[in-house]
């Protein structure tokens, strides 16, 4: 994981609709988090991330948009759950992940394009890797 | 007696190696996996979102035609798709606003409630079956063979939907006990192979593999035991990789749960469709005598 | 409306036959503006009628080309409503707009290359994975193709039923039009048609005989007579010809066996 340099915090900042948007989208109450990192600790993927799942959080709460969309985390997320299922809170990061990865691709922006896909790619990929990342990651 | 199948797309391309065997094994077993009619795809995830109810109409809509079909249970062999039916279902169990949304908008002329229950073949073979009968019937203990199960993701998270404990999973190692075969527990077995992440980022997919493979292999496991293809597709290809980069090392062959089924049950390699699998897994069972040589299905060029 | 399809004055035709009619005059909107049209026509002579040039968007007029794929909606009804502008007669107060022309994703492909195997769909349409199984598509069929079912079929490779199930689709896009996943159902099922007449279907024995013996001038005395016909002739030839009956066993035999 890459460190990231110290994040600035002022009212000034806060996207207060951000937040109402991946609250609303979630389904989740982001102040449940108390910052424990057993997300991060249990993230398969947490080694590819700029910002950790436990950040990512944190991150929405205070409504820092723009840290979170320049991030890659969201999009190198597998859904797999492993944050969700040990969360000592009951806090459901996979859903927050979804709410971010929308807020993207409901503006008709794809993180990846199936053209992109190489053909030999395509060829060997079983179907339903195909349907899950295309429903992932494409808008 | 007849089990309400479905079989998910993969299955009926890259994964026969995982529906042959488990057909071919049921029947042996006195079930007939009696495929449901006009299936479409379960849509593989599961939407995460709360205001996204189009991604939920294609589990939903296949599990109203099972309703139509006059079903109450649906058996599946892919993890996915378990996934993904039983957690829409749940949905539609649960919330009343998205049920009667969801109704309207597939329109298949019946409404739908959560009626059907979604069954993993391992259920049918814990619960409805049992491991001491299935073992009364095992013709061909897997002797020997000591095999690490992989469960992955979607058998077991989120906890709703999870077909056994979601910490200490125990399915598969009571399944492997029955079969006659050394079961090797290791704490990577829940671990996400990576998932989906294979089509955005295939760069990324060994360093998945590594640990899970490595864990495996140092407490003894000479394979891994797998429920999902897309597991099976990374693990494989992860492998491969890795090995193209570590000169010298041993190959860990990656089995289908279903495959050892119906080599322990005396149907020999032939269903087993071995030459669709990563590497050559057979030749494990062949070293531990559970298949003869000639049964032995060789890989076909250039396959994977 | 594309840009060829443009509205003119009415042709004199059109006038004449304005002038002769007799028929109930019928409101119909095209895209959104109101004419009077004679109850009983289709939607294209319709709008000939009421003084659209059809360049585009209008092509065998006997409901096989696809050309004409149209949208439609009547008051009161939420519901879309699809047909093809030269099969469907115009009914009171409908609103409709063509869809001649859909700019939806084509794959390029060499045909020689291409194999039976359900791969070769998911390399030339990857974007076929995004399908919902929302079912608009099926909806939106004017020829009664179970759209859906057949984009499930190829998902699942199987190739032989996607080209059955899509057989009776003529290519109007209408589907495309209407997908939430953006695929070009239209274009797949072609190539799935294309490879399931090429490489799955067993070859048929007799027509390579009988293109052989064509080749080798069998047919060349009755071709040469009709060419040598005069109009008149031939019309009457065409008129009186000799149609093999629905329910003629294998052994039917024209009349006339001169030519067989």
């Amino acid at each position: 994981m890459t460190e990231k340099g110290p994040v600035t915090v002022s009212p000034r900042r806060l996207r207060r609709e951000f937040v109402r948007r991946v609250k609303e989208l979630s389904g989740q109450n982001l102040q449940l988090c108390y910052q424990c990192g057993l997300c991060s600790g249990n993230c398969p993927a947490a080694s590819n991330m700029d910002i950790s799942p436990r950040q990512i959080i944190e991150l929405a709460r205070l409504g820092l948009e723009e840290e979170i969309a320049g991030s890659q985390t969201v999009w190198v997320c597998a859904s797999c759950l492993a944050c969700a299922v040990n969360c000592p809170r009951g806090f459901d990061l996979a859903k927050l992940m979804e709410a971010i990865r929308l807020l993207t691709l409901r503006k008709n922006v794809d993180h990846i394009r199936p053209e992109d896909i190489s053909p030999q790619e395509r060829c060997d990929l079983p179907q339903i890797a195909m349907v899950s990342g295309l429903r992932k990651l494409t808008g | 007696m007849s089990l309400a199948y479905y079989p998910g797309c993969t299955l009926k391309t890259k994964a026969r190696n995982l529906e042959e065997p488990a057909v071919a094994s049921m029947e042996a077993l006195g079930f007939k996996l009696d495929e449901v009619p006009r299936w479409n795809c379960c849509g593989a995830v599961y939407s995460l979102a709360d205001d996204d109810l189009i991604h939920q109409v294609a589990p939903v809509r296949n599990l109203i035609r099972v309703k139509k079909h006059g079903k109450t249970e649906l058996v599946t062999l892919c993890a996915f798709c378990l996934n993904s039916l039983k957690r829409a279902n749940l949905l539609m169990k649960e919330d009343v606003e998205k049920r009667d949304a969801l109704n309207n908008f597939i329109d298949e002329g019946i409404d739908y409630s959560g009626e059907v229950k979604v069954l993993h073949l391992l259920e049918v073979l814990r619960d409805e079956i049992g491991w001491d009968a299935l073992a009364q019937k095992v013709k061909l203990p897997l002797r020997g063979l000591k095999a690490a199960p992989y469960y992955g993701c979607t058998l077991l998270r989120p906890r709703e939907i999870a077909i056994d404990d979601v910490q200490n999973p125990t399915v598969l190692r009571g399944f492997l006990g029955a079969l006659g075969a050394s079961p090797v527990d290791f704490p990577e077995s829940t671990t996400c192979c990576g998932s989906y992440q294979v089509v955005g980022s295939p760069g990324d997919i060994a360093e998945y593999a590594r640990p899970i493979l490595s864990s495996a292999s140092s407490r003894g496991a000479e394979a891994l035991v797998l429920t999902c293809p897309l597991c099976d597709y990374n693990l494989g290809r992860g492998q491969k990789e890795l090995m193209a980069k570590q000169r010298g090392s041993r190959e860990m062959p990656l089995f289908y749960f279903t495959q050892l089924l119906a080599v322990a049950l005396g149907l020999g390699a032939q269903v087993c469709r071995f030459e669709l699998n990563h590497g050559r897994p057979a030749l494990l069972l062949e070293e531990k005598g559970l298949l003869s040589r000639r049964e032995i299905v060789q890989p076909i060029g250039g396959q994977r | 409306m594309s840009a060829k399809q443009r509205k003119k004055k009415p042709v004199p035709t059109a006038v004449k036959e304005k002038e002769q009619i007799t028929a109930k005059l019928i409101p119909i909107y095209i895209m959104g503006k109101r004419y009077e049209v004679p109850e009983g026509l289709t939607i294209m002579k319709a709008m000939e009628y009421a003084g659209y040039v059809l360049v585009r968007g209008c092509g065998c007029r006997g409901g096989t080309c696809g050309a004409c794929g149209t949208v439609y909606r009547k008051p009161g009804d939420y519901k879309l409503q699809v047909a093809l502008a030269c099969q469907k007669t115009v009914e009171p107060d409908m609103y409709l707009a063509q869809i001649p022309f859909f700019p939806a994703n084509r794959a390029a492909y060499e045909f020689a290359g291409l194999t039976a195997a359900p791969e070769e769909v998911f390399r030339l349409y990857p974007e076929l994975f995004r399908c919902v199984a929302c079912n608009s598509c099926t909806k939106a069929c004017p020829q009664g193709v179970e759209v859906m079912d057949a984009v499930s079929a190829l998902k699942q490779g199987a190739i032989a039923q996607a080209a059955q199930l899509s057989f009776d689709c003529i290519q109007c896009g209408l589907c495309t039009s209407r997908c939430f996943g953006e695929l070009a159902q239209y274009h797949m099922f072609q190539l799935v048609r294309r490879i399931y007449g090429a490489r799955i279907v067993p070859r048929a024995e007799h027509l390579a005989d009988m293109v052989k013996a064509g080749n080798e001038g069998r047919y060349d005395r009755c071709l040469d007579e009709l060419k040598r016909a005069k109009e008149d002739d031939l019309k009457k030839l065409y008129q009186n010809r000799e149609i093999e009956p629905v329910e003629a066993g294998e052994d039917w035999k024209p009349k006339d066996t001169r030519y067989l």
